[in-house]
């Protein structure tokens, strides 16, 4: 895909994070400016579900909830820990720094 | 201050003719001091209310297992004097849930020995201070469990076992409204609540004054986290929230922020997995015909969301367990070739523990950052490290010594690793320090559960002091 048919996702949200959602898991929201870039990502299919589970490497069932929340122009979703918020292992107790991979999604344009 | 559409009036005019306001100073009181700016500028418009959370499961198990609290007990202080000299002043009740991080009896103790301290230091006329507990033993879960009671597993988590509860050192039950409500009818001035919905703290007084229910749990929703649901973004700073018989209206006091329909909006998917529904004790909100106006400047509107009551009480409950002692060490690796064979090394470190302790009996965490140490399983670039990385070691085990043993080998092991073709033959790591770190116990999440009650009370005692002079 040639730089003309894509943007970055980075230019079209104002805001993309994660954060916990209760212990045993972490979501995602990905905010935007104005509904045209809203429902150019939303339409797009760069932050669908199947496409959440590719740039994440994980099955389906991790995820929880995929939701596009109209009322606040954003897509959300929310996976399954693979283990509790602070057990032995879990390197982000917050969520907060899970969001790292969706800065690199380029958004098709056509 | 402004609130409504006819322009300026007075604080006392506006009283005369609004629904319910309250002023809330922090989305988790200690956690970080609050604003005094802006919270003076809430006083300064005579709220109703002055009501904030305290708790959260956020920061992991070990305050929960070790009955401790995540923030220092200075800036619990430095808060709660904020919001007791205000409240006292205006003659209006004050209220916290979810007491120091947790909820457990041993904070809501410390919350109410600090008002009690405060109120005598600053000659504060006596007043009745309630509190509540949440706090259940692994005894009472377990008579329910045997009575035949299930104890069902939120967010995927199996149902609970008598293995799981076993491993649980503490318990917190998670309050609705009611206690809130019992104790403002007892005629409580301030009151310190255990473990609670953060939602309930303001939705109890809305519904002890006829506000339809919907409204007031949203009212809290929208609360509960202070200036995160305003922009542009700014924690710690102070909010005053009305809610009436139509809608809840909110509005930033820091005069930079504002309370807008997007960043209102976009607060309702704050740390939840889903932005349309909120789950308490007693039933829950159905956000997904909401609606959000720009009603001033600095104020949004709301209306639209919907009450649903549960079929059945259940109670949500929190616990955690202590699963050994634990020690920290940290090695650092620049050489491409060891980055390369990186799990190598981790595995001749590995190894050497099982020498010395078995394959048993305590537990071994190597993080590598540099590489996937932040995503662990879910980093898509695992396979192009960084050109340098830094592996921290966790050793767990039943005693400190053990512990420090089971991290020392497997920090320093690294240094001894054995790669076929590695050029630097005088120690295949870097320390920053040559010894390893006592940490917090480690403990693990044990209960994220529900369990039905008849009464919502029944978990919750209420007691009623005084504190002033």
């Amino acid at each position: 895909m040639g730089a003309a048919h894509s943007k970055p996702l980075t230019a079209l949200a104002k805001t993309i994070r994660s954060k916990n959602a209760g212990v045993d898991k972490i979501t995602f929201d990905v905010i935007f400016p104005d509904r045209a870039s809203y429902d150019l990502v939303r339409k797009s299919g760069a932050l669908s579900r199947a496409a959440v589970c590719r740039l994440y490497g994980i099955p389906d069932s991790r995820i929880s909830d995929h939701v596009e929340f109209e009322p606040g122009l954003a897509i959300k979703f929310t996976i399954y820990r693979k283990v509790p918020s602070g057990s032995l292992g879990d390197p982000d107790i917050f969520g907060s720094q899970q969001y790292g991979p969706l800065l690199s999604i380029d958004v098709p344009l056509d | 201050m402004t609130i409504d559409q006819e322009g300026p009036r007075t604080a006392s005019q506006q009283r005369l003719n609004r629904g319910l306001r309250i002023l809330c100073p922090n989305g988790h009181l200690g956690f970080a001091p609050t604003k005094l700016g802006s919270f003076r500028l809430g006083l300064a418009a005579e709220p109703d209310m002055v009501a904030c959370d305290s708790g959260s499961c956020d920061c992991g198990p070990v305050p929960l297992g070790s009955d401790g609290s995540a923030s220092p007990l200075a800036w619990q202080r430095h808060d709660i004097e904020a919001m007791l000299v205000g409240a006292r002043q205006l003659n209006v009740p004050m209220m916290i849930g979810s007491a120091g991080d947790t909820g457990t009896n041993s904070r809501v103790d410390r919350y109410v020995g600090i008002v009690k301290e405060l109120a005598r230091e600053h000659g504060i006329p006596r007043f009745k201070l309630g509190y509540f507990y949440s706090e259940l033993t692994k005894d009472a879960v377990r008579k329910r469990m045997e009575a035949g009671e299930t104890v069902s597993g939120l967010d995927g988590r199996p149902d609970l076992t008598r293995a799981e509860l076993e491993a649980t050192d503490r318990i917190v039950a998670v309050a609705g409204v009611h206690p809130f409500i019992k104790l403002l009818d007892m005629g409580a001035d301030v009151i310190i609540g255990g473990r609670s919905s953060d939602c309930a703290i303001f939705a109890a007084p809305a519904i002890r004054r006829g506000y339809p229910e919907a409204l007031a749990y949203f009212y809290g929703k929208v609360m509960e986290c202070a200036s995160f649901c305003a922009e542009p973004y700014g924690g710690k700073e102070s909010i005053i929230g009305e809610i009436t018989k139509e809608d809840v209206k909110v509005t930033a006091m820091l005069p930079e922020q504002r309370c807008t329909v997007a960043s209102v909006a976009a607060h309702s998917m704050y740390e939840r997995s889903n932005p349309y529904y909120e789950y308490f004790l007693g039933g829950h909100i159905d956000m997904s015909q909401c609606v959000y106006e720009q009603w001033d400047e600095r104020t949004a509107r709301v209306t639209g969301p919907r009450f649903v009551p549960a079929k059945e009480l259940r109670v949500k409950l929190e616990g955690a367990g202590k699963v050994g002692e634990r020690y920290v060490g940290m090695a650092a690796v620049r050489d491409p070739y060891t980055i390369s064979r990186i799990d190598e090394v981790i595995a001749w470190a590995k190894a050497a523990v099982r020498e010395r302790f078995g394959e048993s009996g305590y537990q071994l965490s190597y993080t590598v950052y540099g590489r996937d140490g932040i995503l662990g399983d879910l980093e898509p670039l695992r396979d192009r490290p960084g050109h340098e990385l830094c592996i921290v070691v966790q050793g767990v085990a039943p005693t400190k010594e053990i512990a420090e043993e089971v991290c020392m080998i497997g920090t320093r092991q690294m240094f001894y690793a054995r790669l076929p073709n590695v050029k630097g033959t005088a120690g295949g790591v870097a320390f920053l320090l040559d010894e390893v770190m006592p940490a917090s116990p480690a403990y693990r999440w044990t209960l994220n559960h529900t369990m039905r009650v008849n009464d919502p009370m029944e978990l919750f005692p209420v007691h009623v002091t005084e504190a002033g002079i």
